[in-house]
């Protein structure tokens, strides 16, 4: 890390921007905090990868992640008159031990990525990918998982809406 | 600049979502904590396809399509847990152990 | 062929043309082989028949006389002599075991015995046993006994012959104890086996004797062996050698076959038994098995055993002159018989001891129709009264007068009257008796020809004459009992005919006709037969008055008063009544014997019964009972139980310890997961 290059300084700030925010979203005592903590955590992935020089990848986040995810998530939580509220019991009893395991699997992939990723080089920078490429790759080399992923959103939907629909028999067990 | 400290956030990111999803009563927090952890993978994703400069840009083909699935799911287990709430009334995950063994 | 040598270097004494044979002695077996048939057919398809099973017997009875007869007119006219053996199992040591028969004289006369008055038994018997318990058993019994009897005259060699004769002995027993609902019946049918049996020790012993001698059972090679005075025969046993020996113990088995004293005690009890039974076998044929092996191995006791004689001699008359006391002092008019029956098998036992062969058959030929026709016809009186005692009889010749008519005939014949049959047959015996000098034994024979007449009349009397004591109705017998009754009558009458030495008058011998003599005298081996030329007018005499005598004095004793039975009952020779009424106490010894040895034997046996085989039993149940026990308690329970419970309580622990792990909780599982996920990677790292 050379601090003396501006784009080291970009990195780290918005580094921090992400840490602390995904940090906040799974230490926030609020639901809503936590929410918006992730559309900032978004936000700064998306810069991200504008400084990785993946333009278009960015602004699909921008527009699917916080746009669309991030929106439905919001709705979910106030139609499901979800505790808005400061939740102080808002870890189970499990926090050692998750703690342990976040740490354990932290530890894990740093290690594991210095060991096997240290001195390399992120080479694309300011270099934006075209969206040409991009293009040509889905469609081309990638068309069958595109594909596949058009059936898998057909799925979603019409599962969503199956699932989500009043049910109208007097049990209550509806889940169809 | 070297990709070290990008991994090393990816890693961060994805710890905290395990943290969050191993720790978090809500449902919809898991949820959340979810995401965190799909994004990391994100990032992960973006700065490999940066450090390899593959000629087809794998890695922001492969993170276009997570962020599709990411947004399925999310749909489809928002329905669920909406019906978990209709039925149950209650959000917590400790209430819904009804499978049990 | 082997018989016909012999017969051209044997000493016949009459026909010297004696011929091989033909098909009809070949299939000559099938007289011995029918009966056993029929015996077998009665007894699987007897009961379905229409006479239960009878008109099986008969009709084999009928095919036996009628082969019997052709054999005798052949035998006859072409002096056949025919034997024929099959080796059906090889000993070792150059012995072995035949099957077969002979076709001589002397066989081929007692197949016709045995076909004739076996053939009107049967038929008596018909309507005799009618109505009877056991009917179809009976007839299968009475045809396994002819075929037994055919079997031991036909005999080539003494194996075949013991066979027969035990056999005989059997089917003895089971129709002497046909009623055995009684006890007393099942006893005398005991009786007679075990005095037969003992009888038949000294038998096997003698025969094994005399066969080892020559090397063969063969009764050819036996009297060949008599003939050559063969070393083997004269082997010495102490004071004497194998041949007598051996002689005088076939001679004991003899004995007891044919009720010589004092092995005769079965014979009275035997009567017991249905009254065909008792005309059939112990007055025509079966008693005189002891007769015809005696008169078969004849050469052997004229040649080396001679010693023997003298044993026999004495024998024979004893039992002619007791067993003829024993009759007089009868109330059962079968037991009359039954002593008569023996006191005539004495007369033909010494007549063949004394040299007369032809003598001795004779006899026997004579006697087997008029005993059975006296057992016949007092069978159907006793059938027409119910009762065997003279004592309920009386005046029956008015209600059953064919009866009353050929139970005359027999008596006459029986006591020797001119020109019956029994005349010409005891004056042969009395003439060899005197033409060989045994002074003493002749008249002790006239003094039996005497007693015969006497107790003969006795009967006759007490039943057929006076007043009728009895309390049933009694009638004459229907025709298929009297029919047989009449035809033996007339055989009675005739059968002396075949055999009448002729008329000296001058110096010429007129009426001579020895048809008889010459049928005997067809055999292979026939020697030492002293047939007297002539009658001896004067022994004829002293037999017919001695016969007339015992008819007056029993007339006179036994009719006087005949309106009071009690005057001719208490008739009794003064002193000796107690003695014979009690058999000469032979019984009590017999009995006291067997008893001495079955006492202490039977208590032995019981007590190794209880204390040693119900010991062993009871251990080896008791062990098997306990160790039964230990293996359940201990292994099952203890060892293998507890193994499987152990197993499925450790299995259901470890299922109750992995079932915590299913909580439920969706966060649980993927703690799980990411932990698994780490130790995978960290392990793979650690190894790689």
């Amino acid at each position: 890390m050379d601090f003396t290059e501006p784009l080291t300084w970009v990195f780290s700030i918005l580094a921090l921007v992400i840490a602390y925010t995904g940090f906040r979203v799974v230490t926030s005592g609020n639901l809503i905090h936590a929410a918006l903590a992730l559309v900032f955590s978004l936000a700064g992935t998306a810069g991200l990868f504008l400084l990785m020089s993946a333009e278009f990848v960015a602004w699909v986040l921008v527009l699917v992640y916080m746009g669309a995810v991030m929106v439905l998530f919001l709705f979910g939580i106030m139609i499901t008159k979800a505790p808005i509220g400061y939740d102080a019991e808002l870890d189970n009893q499990n926090k050692g031990l998750a703690l342990v395991a976040a740490i354990s699997v932290f530890v894990l992939m740093s290690w594991a990525s210095i060991v096997a990723f240290d001195g390399e080089e992120l080479r694309g920078i300011g270099d934006p990918t075209s969206t040409e490429t991009l293009a040509d790759a889905l469609l081309g080399r990638f068309v069958l998982p595109f594909e596949i992923v058009s059936f898998v959103l057909l799925a979603a939907l019409i599962g969503g809406i199956t699932i989500a629909r009043k049910d109208n028999s007097p049990a209550e067990e509806g889940m169809s | 600049m070297p990709i070290v400290p990008v991994l090393i956030l990816a890693a961060f990111l994805f710890s905290m979502g395990i943290y969050g999803l191993l720790a978090r009563r809500n449902a919809v927090m898991v949820l959340l904590a979810v995401e965190l952890m799909l994004n990391a993978v994100n990032i992960n994703f973006v700065a490999f396809e940066a450090m390899l400069l593959d000629s087809m840009a794998s890695g922001q083909i492969f993170s276009i399509f997570i962020i599709t699935v990411a947004a399925a799911e999310v749909g489809i287990g928002l329905a669920i847990v909406l019906l978990i709430f209709r039925n149950r009334h209650s959000a917590n995950l400790d209430d819904f152990a009804t499978m049990k063994g | 062929m082997h018989s016909l040598l012999f017969a051209l270097t044997a000493e016949a004494d009459h026909g010297p043309e004696i011929t091989a044979g033909g098909p009809l002695q070949e299939w000559a077996w099938l007289i011995l082989v029918a009966p056993f048939v029929a015996w077998l057919a009665i007894i699987f398809w007897g009961k379905a028949m229409k006479y239960q099973g009878a008109e099986i017997a008969v009709a084999m009875m009928s095919f036996v006389f009628g082969y019997g007869l052709l054999l005798w007119i052949d035998t006859i006219r072409n002096k056949v002599v025919f034997e024929h053996s099959v080796v059906i199992g090889d000993l070792g040591g150059g012995w072995v075991f035949e099957w077969g028969w002979i076709v001589d004289g002397l066989s081929s006369m007692m197949y016709f015995v045995v076909g004739t008055v076996g053939l009107l038994v049967f038929v008596y018997a018909v309507s005799y046993m009618k109505g009877e318990i056991r009917y179809t058993f009976f007839f299968s019994s009475l045809s396994l006994f002819a075929g037994a009897m055919l079997v031991l005259v036909a005999a080539p060699n003494l194996a075949q012959l013991i066979v027969g004769w035990e056999l005989v002995g059997v089917a003895s027993y089971l129709l002497i104890a046909h009623y055995w609902e009684k006890k007393e019946n099942s006893s005398a049918g005991m009786k007679a086996f075990f005095t037969n049996k003992v009888a038949d020790v000294g038998l096997i012993i003698g025969a094994i004797m005399v066969s080892v001698g020559v090397g063969s059972f063969r009764f050819s090679e036996i009297l060949h062996g008599a003939e050559e005075h063969a070393e083997g025969l004269l082997a010495p046993i102490g004071n004497s050698n194998v041949a007598v020996v051996g002689a005088l113990l076939l001679f004991f088995g003899a004995m007891g076959k044919s009720a010589q004293f004092p092995l005769h005690i079965w014979l009275p009890d035997a009567m017991a038994g249905p009254t065909p039974v008792s005309a059939l076998m112990h007055a025509a044929t079966m008693v005189t098995a002891g007769i015809y092996l005696m008169a078969r191995m004849f050469p052997l006791y004229q040649t080396i055993a001679t010693e023997a004689r003298t044993v026999m001699l004495w024998v024979g008359v004893l039992t002619l002159f007791l067993t003829g006391l024993l009759a007089l002092v009868q109330t059962d008019l079968k037991k009359v018989l039954a002593y008569s029956t023996t006191s005539q098998l004495g007369y033909m036992m010494t007549a063949v001891a004394a040299g007369g062969y032809t003598a001795g058959v004779f006899h026997l030929f004579t006697h087997a129709f008029f005993k059975a026709l006296l057992f016949l016809a007092a069978g159907s009186v006793i059938h027409g009264v119910h009762s065997n005692e003279m004592t309920d009889m009386g005046g029956l010749r008015k209600y059953m007068p064919r009866s009353y008519g050929t139970f005359l005939v027999g008596s006459l014949a029986l006591a020797g009257i001119f020109p019956l049959a029994g005349f010409w047959s005891k004056d042969e015996i009395l003439g060899t008796l005197g033409h060989e000098g045994y002074t003493f034994f002749l008249w002790v024979a006239i003094a039996g020809a005497f007693v015969t007449a006497f107790y003969m009349t006795r009967a006759v009397a007490l039943t057929f004459f006076g007043e009728y004591k009895g309390h049933g109705h009694p009638h004459e017998s229907d025709n298929m009992m009297t029919v047989p009754l009449m035809i033996l009558a007339g055989f009675s009458i005739l059968a002396g005919l075949t055999n009448m030495p002729g008329f000296l008058i001058g110096d010429r011998v007129v009426g001579r006709y020895t048809g008889f003599t010459e049928w005997l005298g067809t055999r292979a081996l026939v020697m030492g037969d002293h047939h007297p030329d002539n009658l001896e007018w004067s022994l004829a005499i002293y037999g017919t008055i001695a016969g007339v005598a015992g008819i007056a004095i029993g007339w006179m004793l036994f009719s006087k008063d005949r309106d009071t039975q009690e005057a001719r009952d208490t008739f009794s020779i003064p002193g000796l009544y107690p003695l014979l009424s009690a058999k000469y106490y032979l019984d009590d010894v017999a009995l006291g014997m067997v008893g001495f040895i079955k006492g202490p034997l039977a208590n032995a046996v019981e007590w190794i019964n209880t204390w040693v085989i119900d010991r062993v039993v009871n251990t080896v149940g008791f062990g098997t009972k306990a160790l039964g026990a230990v293996v359940y308690n201990s292994l099952d329970q203890k060892g293998i139980d507890l193994a499987i419970n152990a197993t499925a309580a450790g299995s259901g622990a470890v299922g109750g310890m992995l079932r915590k792990l299913q909580t439920g909780k969706i966060q649980q599982y993927a703690g799980a997961l990411v932990a698994g996920a780490v130790a995978l990677v960290i392990g793979f790292s650690i190894f790689n």
